[in-house]
């Protein structure tokens, strides 16, 4: 761990989008995505009008579209399970390229998979142009109950401890002979995950009584 | 003599599954002394060390603090008192800049504004690291944020500071520069530790504890050169190392 970068998802930029105040922005994220869920999805032109407004804002904040577009890959799971849509739904059938689907099906992957993409590009502008600290900072200022922002607060301090940790039992795990992507060495996965958990959760423990030795008493000054 | 900061009566603990960690043991430190606790693994150091800030409390026996005892009442000045720095740094920090994590325990004594501030720079002055109060510590070197983790203790600025194996997992020269940190400080000192030139080097005093009893009390040097007692607690000097052969020694 070397010193003086930001979060995996952050790109570092001194534009007014990286510059505005992360409440505003967390509100705009999320008035954005509820319209983006509310638009019925047979109104085509209005989806290009969300995803022109989304490329507006990430060109006017200077991260490159394709640091955004590798980060995007999150959302394949997601996309497949969109694409079986058509093929599993009932109702009229058209043909596509040769194959029948169900016309229904089609249009619910069509919304599903429009509505996801934009969100998750949404998102991913937010978390590129706001250090984890400052949303944290900004869901405050919207009065979020402090004891899940404080939740929050540890878990992105405790993710990259709790990564680093499995990348080393990982290692481990290699340089005794398993490979953790072959089905035939999940048991051994499973129980490395086992004991991940079981670390972490003692690690808390620790953490506790750190917190503990400096006077916590359950509220966060 | 005048009152010990740190006074350790008959101290007896077991754990809720039975397992006995600690048979009476006996420890004063007074006011400035730095004292080295030494003993090998599974000795009860740790044990010990969460009876000083009352995480654990004792079975027999009484610990006091300048006087006050370790007592449900009285934890929270107790934990002034007394800061712990713990093993591992990555339990010890965890918001989200060194700032946050300095001002931390400060703050939950009702200390806030200027007076806060103040703390939190001084405290980081002290070790050395005031330049990066506003980093994650998590992006810090591991040297660094054992620095930091002293910097969040001395903050509330105790009466005793409690160092857990301190040059653990540290390179050298982290190592010499958490010493000089430490020698620069002007606070009474207990360093539970099994890197015995570190405590050659920065106790004048040693402390040694074996399956839960204090057998040997006395200077560093004496310890350390009684081959017959590091022989019988499992204590080994690094091959190479010679404390007959140091020029120099504290105290």
């Amino acid at each position: 761990m070397g010193a003086g970068h930001g979060h995996r998802l952050y790109f570092h930029g001194h534009s007014a989008i990286h510059r505005a105040p992360a409440h505003l922005k967390i509100l705009a994220l999320v008035g954005f995505m509820l319209g983006v869920v509310a638009t019925p999805r047979d109104w085509y032109p209005v989806f290009g009008v969300y995803l022109l407004v989304l490329v507006g804002v990430v060109l006017v904040s200077r991260v490159p579209l394709a640091y955004l577009a590798r980060r995007m890959v999150i959302e394949v799971p997601f996309l497949v399970f969109a694409a079986l849509i058509p093929f599993i739904a009932t109702g009229p059938q058209v043909e596509v390229l040769g194959v029948a689907v169900s016309e229904p099906g089609l249009l619910a992957a069509w919304g599903l998979a429009v509505k996801g993409t934009l969100g998750v590009l949404a998102s991913l502008t937010l978390a590129a142009t706001t250090e984890p600290s400052d949303v944290l900072a900004g869901l405050q200022r919207l009065r979020m109950p402090a004891l899940i922002v404080q939740i929050m607060g540890f878990m992105i301090r405790y993710l990259d401890v709790v990564t680093d940790d499995l990348g080393r039992m990982l290692v481990a795990m290699r340089s005794r002979g398993v490979d953790p992507r072959s089905p035939r060495h999940w048991p051994a996965l499973a129980r490395t995950l086992g004991a991940l958990f079981v670390r972490s959760y003692e690690r808390g423990e620790r953490v506790h009584l750190a917190m503990l030795s400096r006077g916590y008493d359950g509220t966060m000054r | 003599m005048s009152v010990p900061v740190l006074d350790v009566r008959g101290l007896a603990y077991a754990y809720p599954d039975g397992h006995q960690a600690l048979f009476g043991v006996d420890l004063h430190v007074h006011q400035g002394e730095r004292v080295a606790m030494l003993g090998p693994n599974g000795a009860g150091k740790t044990t010990l060390v969460l009876h000083l800030n009352g995480i654990l409390q004792a079975g027999a026996g009484s610990v006091e603090i300048s006087g006050l005892p370790v007592a449900k009442p009285n934890l929270k000045e107790i934990r002034r008192r007394v800061g712990i720095v713990f093993q591992d740094p990555d339990d010890q920090l965890f918001m989200g800049s060194v700032r946050a994590d300095v001002a931390f325990g400060p703050a939950n004594l009702g200390i806030s504004g200027a007076m806060l501030d103040a703390r939190v720079m001084s405290a980081l002055e002290q070790v050395g690291m005031a330049e990066y109060a506003d980093r994650p510590p998590h992006h810090l070197s591991f040297g660094q944020r054992r620095r930091v983790a002293v910097a969040t203790v001395l903050a509330m600025e105790p009466e005793i500071l409690v160092l857990d194996e301190p040059s653990s997992n540290l390179d050298p020269a982290s190592r010499r520069e958490l010493a000089d940190i430490v020698r620069s400080l002007d606070v009474t000192v207990l360093m539970v530790t099994h890197d015995l030139p570190y405590a050659l080097e920065l106790c004048p005093r040693s402390v040694v504890l074996s399956d839960g009893h204090v057998v040997a009390d006395g200077s560093t040097y004496g310890v350390l050169t009684d081959t017959q007692l590091m022989r019988a607690h499992r204590l080994e000097l690094p091959v190479g190392f010679q404390p007959r052969t140091i020029g120099s020694l504290p105290g």
